[in-house]
């Protein structure tokens, strides 16, 4: 279970996050969506430590991200993170991108971290691009292998940052195609989107993030049908 | 006026001593490489560790190598420290003068190379749960040594050129300090200097063009 309470955070004299509260349960699948500079990238990188919070907390099962005494290299471990940027690592093939973790942070011998990476890989339908070079594949591919090098980890959580946004237009549906197959083998998913449709389709809540404060939170039905706040209102008229 | 009689049979016959010098010319152009990109590295990760007196300690280095006549710097190692006691071989303070002097190029060019990888890439390491270390060490630094890889060369041959200050510290046993000897023996000074001239060229030449079929390897990405 992620837990965040009271979470404030401030770039400068910008304050990003002004006092979120928010719950995430076992196998949810939440999206998170709002215009730019609402402050939801923002709270995904707060919850698995990358950024710093100025007051407030987030708990991840329990075990408090921001505590002193936290090792966030242990706690990264179960939270995933896939970025708008996929960030591959171009000196390394496909296959050694998502072999590289398990070896070096969970000290997998290389054949059994080679056949999960290999697992995951066929997973998000790369199987057949192992030994490539990343920079060699498209984008949506990059994105694709971003993911399952997160997968390989075997993460509990997994947090998606805008992750179709970077994309050309016609590989946007592969990586929301990955995505809706991980929400349905029930993995835990906190997935910040511009895809309205996808957000609809697939989460079991929906936030939206309007200047720092999460102004409302329901079930897709809910939210997209009867928005309550006018903000939301206007967001959606504008996205239609 | 101008009657000097170029002997260069005589010269010729010098050709094995002069090559078993470029040996160690080449011995210790590779070993000074070896070591000066070690200490690069830790002069970078120093640089890079947030801690004012390793950053100090680095910046302080790069600026006397990149800022002083590399002559001096030879110079120093074996006279300089021999101030203080500690006397080393012709061959040891060449070495390690170079290696010094490498040491600041390299870790300057690594500081270029660090800025052509994008942050979100240690970021992307430390997600997936690395350590500092780690990314530093799986993700950024074989990047950095990659983008590094054409200035390394550089290095290298200047290395190589750069053995021929081992003159300061007495050096007898190199390529030029070969030819030096056997200058003093024989005088053939022009034949002597061009036949070394041309194994400078020639070893130099071979490293340029060997890098290049070895970056085409390195660099398939």
């Amino acid at each position: 279970m992620i837990e965040i309470q009271n979470v404030r955070k401030s770039f400068g004299s910008l304050e990003v996050l002004k006092g979120i509260d928010l719950t995430v349960a076992k196998g949810e699948v939440l999206t998170i969506i709002g215009g730019s500079g609402s402050g939801k990238s923002t709270l995904l990188t707060c919850i698995n430590g990358l950024e710093p919070i100025d007051s407030g907390k987030i708990l991840v099962d329990g075990t408090e991200v921001h505590a002193k005494a936290t090792d966030l290299n242990k706690l990264r471990q179960k939270i995933g993170i896939v970025f708008q940027q996929w960030n591959a690592f171009p000196h390394l093939t496909v296959l050694e991108n998502v072999m590289l973790a398990p070896r070096k942070v969970l000290g997998i011998p290389k054949a059994r971290a080679e056949e999960i990476a290999v697992k995951q890989l066929t997973h998000v339908g790369l199987a057949d691009k192992l030994g490539v070079y990343p920079t060699r594949m498209s984008g949506g591919q990059q994105q694709r292998m971003a993911i399952a090098r997160a997968l390989a980890m075997s993460p509990d959580y997994m947090l998606f940052d805008e992750v179709t946004s970077a994309l050309d237009p016609q590989l946007v549906g592969e990586v929301l195609d990955t995505l809706r197959m991980l929400a349905s083998e029930g993995m835990t998913m906190i997935c910040v989107t511009h895809e309205m449709k996808f957000a609809r389709e697939v989460s079991d809540r929906v936030a939206f993030f309007h200047k720092g404060v999460m102004a409302e939170i329901a079930p897709p039905a809910e939210l997209f049908g009867a928005p309550k706040d006018p903000e939301l209102q206007k967001f959606l008229a504008a996205t239609h | 006026m101008f009657n000097y009689n170029f002997r260069w049979n005589q010269a010729l016959n010098s050709l094995p001593q002069m090559l078993e010098g470029a040996l160690v010319t080449i011995e210790i152009a590779l070993l000074s490489m070896l070591i000066g990109i070690a200490v690069a590295i830790l002069l970078t990760v120093f640089r890079l560790s947030g801690n004012r007196i390793l950053s100090a300690i680095a910046t302080t280095w790069v600026e006397i190598a990149r800022n002083t006549p590399a002559l001096f710097q030879i110079y120093m190692v074996h006279f300089g420290l021999g101030g203080f006691g500690i006397h080393l071989s012709p061959f040891l303070s060449l070495l390690i003068g170079i290696a010094f002097n490498n040491a600041g190029y390299l870790a300057e060019n690594f500081r270029g190379a660090l800025k052509a990888i994008p942050d979100t890439q240690a970021r992307a390491a430390r997600s997936l749960g690395m350590s500092a270390g780690k990314a530093f060490r799986h993700v950024v630094m074989p990047q950095m040594l990659r983008i590094s890889f054409l200035p390394m060369t550089n290095q290298m041959v200047w290395a190589i050129l750069m053995t021929s200050l081992g003159a300061v510290v007495a050096m007898n046993t190199d390529l030029y300090g070969v030819t030096s000897e056997l200058n003093a023996r024989t005088f053939r000074t022009f034949e002597l200097f061009a036949i070394a001239a041309v194994i400078f060229y020639v070893i130099t030449k071979a490293i340029t063009l060997s890098a290049r079929v070895l970056a085409a390897r390195l660099f398939r990405y």
